[in-house]
C-alpha cells in the first residue's frame, strides 16, 4: 500500500466525549497504512448553532478550515480533508458548496479569508472517512487485514442523519450501505433495520452532553433507535459520530426507567469495531472509554447456523 | 351591524371554548409548560404579507416557499413534529399567508435538529431545514424567540463561546446552561459527569485555537 496521508478535521466533541472515536480511527488508519495528519489550529465548524444567528461568519468559520487545509498541500489538484464528526462533515460540505459559486457571499467570505492572511480558491473536497474506508482504501484491502473477525457478531449501523442528508456524495441518501458493507468486510452479522438514518436527537443535547435540552423529545427517539435494534437481534450498534455516540449510550439508564423497557446495548464506533477485526490493542481503541462495552460469545454452531440455532 | 370575519379554522383546538389546543393524552400535557400557546387565527388586516418573501431574502431557494402544495410530507418524515405548536407544513402555510408575529413567536424552529428529512422528502425541494435557520436569526434580531426555552440560550452560548475561543469544549457549555437555565437539575446529572470524567470524556481545560485574534478579525471582516 503506498503511503498516503490526508489533512484531518477532528471537530470539538472528538476532544471530548468522542475521544475514542479520534483514537480508534487513527489507530485503524495507521494500521492500513494511511496516515491522518491533524490539521493544524482548526477551529470549530460552526455546526448547526452558527447558522442559526449569521449564516455568513457560520461559512467563514468552516471556510477557514478549507483554507488551511489547501494551505498545507503544496501540490496543485483537490486537497481531501477528512472530517469524522457527522455534524461538522455536514458544515463543512456546506460551506464547501457555497464556496464553490460565484456572488456577494463568495466575495464577502474570500475577502475576510485574506484579510487574515488566507487564500481559498475551492480546491478542498470535504470527505467523510466512511467514505475514505469505502472507496479508496476499499473493501477488499480491509477485509485481506482482518486477523481477528467478528464472527457471529450482529451489528447494526447507525449511520445518523448528517452523513446522506441534504448532500448524499458516496451513498444513498435513503438505504445508505456503506456501514453494512464494511461490517461484512470484518466478519460481522449487518442488521437489516430501517432507522439508519432516523434522528437520534443527538443535536438536542448539542454542546452539553450531560444535559439534555430536550431529554424528552432525545429520549424518545433515541428509545425508539434501540428498541428497534434490540428487537432485531443486535448485540452492538456502530455509529460514525461523536454526538450520536454519546446520545445512544449515555442516556440508556435515564431511558429505562423512563419508559419501563430495559435498555442495555453497547454503542461503538465503527472504528473501534474495525480496529478489533484488525487485532488492535483494545485500549488503543479507546473501548475502556464506553460506558459499557461487550461483545457475545458464541459457539461456532450458533455462527453457523445464524438466526435458527439461537433461536 | 357588519358582519365579522370569521377566523381560520385551526387543526386543533377549533372547538374548544379557551380556543387553546387540547391537552394531549399521556405524558405529553408535562410538556406544555414552555409552549406559548397563542391564537394562531388572523384577520387579514393583521397579516404581513412580505414576510415570505422576507424569509427568501435569507435563504438559498428560500423563494420556493410560494410553490408549497401543503402535502404534509415534511410535517410527516419531522421526527420532531410532535414537539413543535406549529408543525413544518403549518409554519410554512402561516409564513406564506404573512403570519408574521406568530411564526416568529414559535417554538418549531428551536425544536428543529436540522436533520434534514424535511429537505429531502419535499416534492417541491423547498429547503425547509435552511428556512428554519433563517426563522431563527430573524426571531434572534428581533427579539421574539421563546424565553423559556432552552436552545435559543445554548446557541448564544455557543456561539459566545467560539467567538472567543475558536473551538467548543462541552463540559463548560453544559455546564454554563445548567447554572443559567435549571440549576436544580445539576445535581441530577451530576453521576453522568463524573461517569464521562471517569472515562476521560469530560475535558476540563477549555480548548482554544493559537489564531484567536485572526479568527474574531476574519467575522468581523464578515459582519462588516
Amino acid at each position: 500500500m503506498s503511503a498516503r496521508s490526508y489533512a484531518y478535521y477532528p471537530g470539538c466533541s472528538s476532544k471530548g466525549v468522542g475521544r475514542a472515536y479520534e483514537e480508534s480511527l487513527l489507530a485503524v488508519f495507521e494500521r492500513l497504512g494511511v496516515g491522518l495528519d491533524e490539521l493544524e489550529d482548526w477551529n470549530c465548524c460552526g455546526a448547526t448553532a452558527w447558522p442559526s444567528v449569521d449564516q455568513d461568519q457560520a461559512f467563514a468559520l468552516a471556510a477557514r478550515n478549507l483554507a488551511l487545509a489547501e494551505e498545507r498541500a503544496a501540490a496543485p489538484g483537490p486537497v481531501d480533508l477528512i472530517s469524522p464528526c457527522n455534524g461538522c462533515y455536514r458544515a463543512l460540505l456546506k460551506a464547501q458548496r457555497a464556496l464553490e459559486g460565484h456572488g456577494g457571499t463568495v466575495e464577502k467570505i474570500t475577502g475576510a479569508l485574506s484579510a487574515i492572511g488566507l487564500d481559498y480558491t475551492g480546491r478542498t473536497r470535504v470527505r467523510h472517512p466512511i467514505d475514505i474506508l469505502v472507496n479508496e482504501i476499499g473493501i477488499d484491502a480491509i477485509e485481506r487485514a482482518v486477523v481477528r473477525p467478528l464472527s457471529g457478531v450482529r451489528v447494526a449501523s447507525y449511520y445518523g442523519c448528517l452523513l446522506v442528508r441534504p448532500y448524499a456524495t458516496f451513498d444513498d441518501r435513503h438505504n445508505p450501505t456503506s456501514m453494512d458493507r464494511l461490517i461484512a468486510a470484518i466478519g460481522g452479522e449487518p442488521v437489516d433495520w430501517p432507522l439508519k438514518t432516523r434522528c437520534c436527537g443527538g443535536s438536542c443535547y448539542c454542546g452539553g452532553p450531560v444535559i439534555g435540552v430536550m431529554p424528552e423529545a432525545t429520549m424518545q427517539l433515541s428509545h425508539a433507535l434501540l428498541r428497534e435494534a434490540t428487537k432485531r437481534g443486535a448485540d452492538v450498534v456502530a455509529t460514525i459520530c461523536s454526538l450520536c455516540h454519546f446520545n445512544l449510550e449515555g442516556f440508556q439508564d435515564r431511558m429505562t426507567r423512563r419508559f419501563g423497557h430495559p435498555h442495555d446495548i453497547p454503542v461503538a464506533f465503527i472504528s473501534q469495531l474495525i480496529g478489533l477485526a484488525l487485532g488492535i490493542d483494545e485500549r488503543r481503541l479507546g473501548l475502556h472509554r464506553l460506558l459499557r462495552w461487550r461483545l457475545p460469545e458464541r459457539t461456532p454452531a450458533e455462527v453457523e447456523g445464524g438466526a435458527h440455532a439461537r433461536a | 351591524m357588519p358582519v365579522q370575519s370569521v377566523p381560520a379554522t385551526r387543526d386543533r383546538g377549533i372547538d374548544r371554548p379557551s380556543g387553546r389546543p387540547a391537552p394531549r393524552s399521556g405524558n405529553r400535557s408535562k410538556r406544555t409548560r414552555w409552549r406559548p400557546v397563542r391564537d394562531q387565527s388572523k384577520f387579514e388586516a393583521q397579516l404581513e404579507p412580505g414576510f415570505a418573501e422576507e424569509i427568501a431574502a435569507e435563504v438559498e431557494g428560500g423563494e420556493r416557499l410560494h410553490q408549497c402544495i401543503q402535502c404534509g410530507t415534511c410535517s410527516s418524515v419531522c421526527p420532531l413534529s410532535a414537539y413543535m405548536d406549529l408543525t413544518p407544513r403549518r409554519l410554512i402555510a402561516m409564513a406564506r399567508a404573512g403570519a408574521r408575529d406568530d411564526v416568529l413567536h414559535s417554538v418549531s424552529p428551536w425544536v428543529c435538529t436540522s436533520c434534514y428529512a424535511c429537505t429531502i422528502e419535499c416534492p417541491k425541494q423547498i429547503p425547509i431545514t435552511e428556512i428554519m435557520h433563517a426563522l431563527r436569526r430573524i426571531s434572534l434580531r428581533e427579539v421574539t424567540y421563546p424565553r423559556r426555552f432552552i436552545t435559543p440560550v445554548m446557541t448564544r452560548e455557543f456561539v459566545d463561546m467560539i467567538q472567543d475561543r475558536g473551538r467548543s469544549t462541552e463540559s463548560w457549555i453544559s455546564l454554563n446552561l445548567y447554572l443559567k437555565t435549571k440549576p436544580t437539575e445539576l445535581l441530577k446529572s451530576a453521576p453522568t459527569g463524573v461517569r464521562l470524567l471517569r472515562k476521560g470524556r469530560l475535558g476540563i481545560r477549555r480548548e482554544s485555537i493559537k489564531a484567536r485574534e485572526d479568527l474574531r478579525a476574519m467575522l468581523k471582516a464578515v459582519a462588516s
